[in-house]
């Protein structure tokens, strides 16, 4: 970012010289702050996967959830400010129901996205706004397939086999892009899911988080829901054996 | 067309902490107000639903017809909902208004699962908010032409409520709306007070014999019929049955007098 | 009326409009398009009918456009019941609306006075279907084909032609399915020959 400071960034209704918005760009530096979220496309379903940091021994557990239900057949997965996240779901969810009342059937992913990013984008149009301060993820499953996109501060939303947003997003989508997502079910998938958030987890900077893991597809019957607790626990054991084993072989190397 | 939601529920009062304003304001504003006119009456419409309580669940019961008048218009529309794992209700009187309720009700149970915070509607809070529904919109005189019966399983114990188009509502472990509350009514309440402990076997079967007398006396009523059973195990809308009858008292007649 | 069948759904109706017991038209196109794979039978008011046809139109061609697919027959039903009960007081519409779409096949909607919706594999409507429960009942069967569904609207529609006094002219029927509409004139003179005495 080379031209901090020169008074291009105080609106989001105003380009630099240079054709930029500085104002989305910092929104985008704040999803950058967060933990990884990441989403994974199978062939019969979808699976989100959330470092959520856990910032103080204070919080009750299960606090500042990152993952949310928009509708039955739909689920989001967060990353940035919070906040900025829960106001989207909160549209999110309300175009879901608008939908149903007016039309009787679910609302399709690709009209929500569209929608929500609408949304989204609106907010980097006027000088008394501030864009949103987060990225979200959408997922769902149905006749035609699963389904996956990514929406971003900028408005800008694309469907995706694999997407990661947070503090690890290069490691992450490095990490998603060598899995062969396509022919998976989303119940190998959960366990790689789970795999990747301990793998791009920074013990260092970042002491303790929570995982949080849920998934849309053909065996929930198309419904969004947290991954049940048994499924939970063989994805976590599966990440931490995959840890310690790559732990082992470093250990080898020094 | 009158909404639910969006409408104020005390309008003029005071607000909340306020006091009432004798003086309207002071201003000498006045408004017109045009009459708005109703002349709401049903037209396809479902006849009785019955339920019942029994030891540790709630059962509803109703036919599957929509009557137009008096012709028998649609032989398979279900009035009976399954509306979470502890709740459910059935609803007779005009169809659309039905519709309309469910769907209400559909999406409200939508945004509490998609919440996910543990809490979900229960029998009770469903029931104490279809009775505002439903009184506030006789109100209005546009009422929503239905009875109504919610039931399930509140903190462990049954409930079965009851709540018709001009508001009134009561609780009891028995309940049955338009011709089962004459025909049905005092079947279930004698098999009631022989036995409040009945087993859901037993008060199946009590119920398939109220439907049962129905068929035979209310030309409204028909032999289709849907069940909706809450226990501790959860709740389920059975799959749709035929009732079986009894007609062989026609042999032992012949001429009148 | 409306049958569903494997595939598709055949929709018919009669020709007359009438004002009181004066015809101002007897050649009256009863089907009307909603988008190219749904149409909707009207009966009742035409004015009314006429109107909410065309609301629900632009309603779901709008919404065509929006989604960038054809919509389903079901979400057009739902734009029909909405306007039906929304204005149950004012309107008189009996709607039937029925069609093809990829997700659930050949759909037929039934959408009476009152402004309730319900999905029936056959439904009739209408001042003579008052005449027709019967006829129906007795020979509508399950799973009929394209060809039996259409011999079946064309009986049916003659019946109530030849006993209702609010039904009369031509027949006009429809075979929607996935490649289209395909449209059938019967005159009066060919209308089915039953009993007549």
């Amino acid at each position: 970012m080379s031209s901090i400071g020169t008074g291009y960034d105080l609106s989001a209704s105003q380009f630099s010289p240079d054709g930029r918005v500085f104002q989305v760009e910092y929104a985008q530096k704040a999803v950058e702050n967060s933990g990884t979220a990441i989403a994974i496309r199978g062939k019969d379903g979808v699976v989100f996967g959330v470092e959520k940091l856990v910032t103080s021994k204070l919080y009750e557990k299960g606090a500042n959830k990152r993952i949310f239900n928009v509708d039955r057949h739909v689920g989001m997965a967060v990353a940035g400010l919070l906040a900025d996240a829960r106001q989207v779901v909160e549209v999110a969810r309300d175009e879901a129901s608008s939908y149903r009342s007016s039309y009787g059937n679910p609302i399709p992913l690709k009209y929500l996205a569209e929608r929500v990013s609408m949304y989204m984008h609106a907010h980097t149009l006027y000088s008394m706004a501030r864009p949103f301060g987060s990225s979200v993820m959408i997922g769902t499953y149905d006749v035609d397939g699963p389904q996956l996109f990514l929406l971003e501060p900028s408005g800008i939303s694309y469907g995706y086999f694999g997407c990661a947003i947070g503090k690890a997003q290069q490691n992450g989508k490095t990490e998603i892009e060598k899995i062969k997502m396509k022919d998976m079910s989303i119940r190998d998938l959960v366990k790689e899911v789970a795999k990747i958030i301990y793998l791009v987890h920074d013990e260092v900077k970042d002491k303790t988080f929570e995982l949080e893991l849920s998934w849309v597809g053909e065996q929930t019957e198309g419904r969004h829901e947290l991954v049940p607790p048994e499924v939970f626990s063989d994805a976590e054991k599966y990440a931490k054996e995959a840890m310690e084993e790559s732990d082992g072989s470093d250990d080898d190397e020094l | 067309m009158e909404g639910i939601m969006e409408q104020p529920f005390w309008a003029n009062g005071p607000k909340p902490g306020s006091f009432y304003d004798f003086h309207a304001g002071h201003s000498s504003k006045t408004t017109t107000v045009m009459p708005v006119k109703h002349t709401q009456y049903p037209m396809v419409t479902g006849s009785s639903v019955i339920g019942i309580q029994f030891d540790g669940g709630v059962m509803i019961a109703a036919d599957k017809l929509g009557s137009y008048g008096s012709l028998a218009r649609y032989r398979n529309c279900s009035r009976i909902l399954k509306v979470n794992n502890t709740t459910i209700m059935g609803a007779g009187g005009d169809y659309a208004d039905f519709q309309f309720l469910r769907d209400i009700v559909e999406q409200r149970v939508i945004d509490e699962e998609c919440l996910d915070d543990g809490f979900n509607y229960t029998p009770r809070s469903l029931f104490s908010w279809l009775t505002r529904v439903l009184y506030n919109r006789r109100s209005r005189f546009n009422p929503l032409w239905n009875t109504v019966l919610v039931g399930g399983l509140q903190d462990g114990e049954p409930f079965l409520g009851y709540v018709d188009k001009i508001g009134t509502a009561y609780q009891s472990p028995t309940a049955a709306s338009g011709f089962g509350a004459y025909i049905a009514l005092p079947m279930l309440r004698e098999a009631y007070e022989r036995n409040d402990k009945m087993s859901e076997d037993e008060a199946k079967t009590l119920l398939e014999s109220c439907l049962r007398v129905l068929y035979y006396r209310d030309c409204r009523a028909w032999n289709k019929y849907d069940i909706a059973i809450v226990t501790h195990d959860g709740s389920r809308l059975e799959e749709s049955k035929t009732l079986s009858t009894d007609w062989s008292t026609a042999d032992m007649v012949s001429g009148y007098e | 009326m409306a049958v569903e069948f494997d595939g598709g759904v055949v929709i018919a109706a009669d020709s007359r409009t009438s004002a009181g017991t004066y015809i101002p038209n007897r050649v009256t196109d009863k089907l009307t398009k909603v988008t190219d794979n749904i149409y909707c039978c009207r009966s009742g008011s035409s004015a009314d009918t006429q109107a909410i046809a065309d609301i629900v139109n632009y309603h779901i061609n709008f919404h065509r456009m929006e989604m960038g697919e054809d919509p389903l027959v079901k979400t057009a039903a739902k734009v029909f019941q909405d306007l039906c009960y929304n204005y149950r007081d004012s309107l008189s519409a009996g709607i039937i609306c029925a069609g093809w779409d990829r997700k659930l096949g050949g759909q037929v909607y039934s959408i009476p006075l009152g402004g309730m919706c319900i999905r029936q594999p056959v439904t009739i409507g209408g001042s003579g279907s008052t005449y027709l429960y019967g006829h129906v009942d007795a020979t509508f069967k399950e799973n009929m084909t394209k060809e039996e569904c259409l011999k079946f609207c064309k009986d049916a529609v003659s019946l109530a032609i030849m006993r209702d006094g609010s039904s009369g002219g031509v027949i006009r029927m429809a075979a929607i399915s996935e490649d289209g509409v395909e449209k059938h004139l019967i005159l009066h003179e060919d209308i089915t020959k039953f009993y007549r005495e």
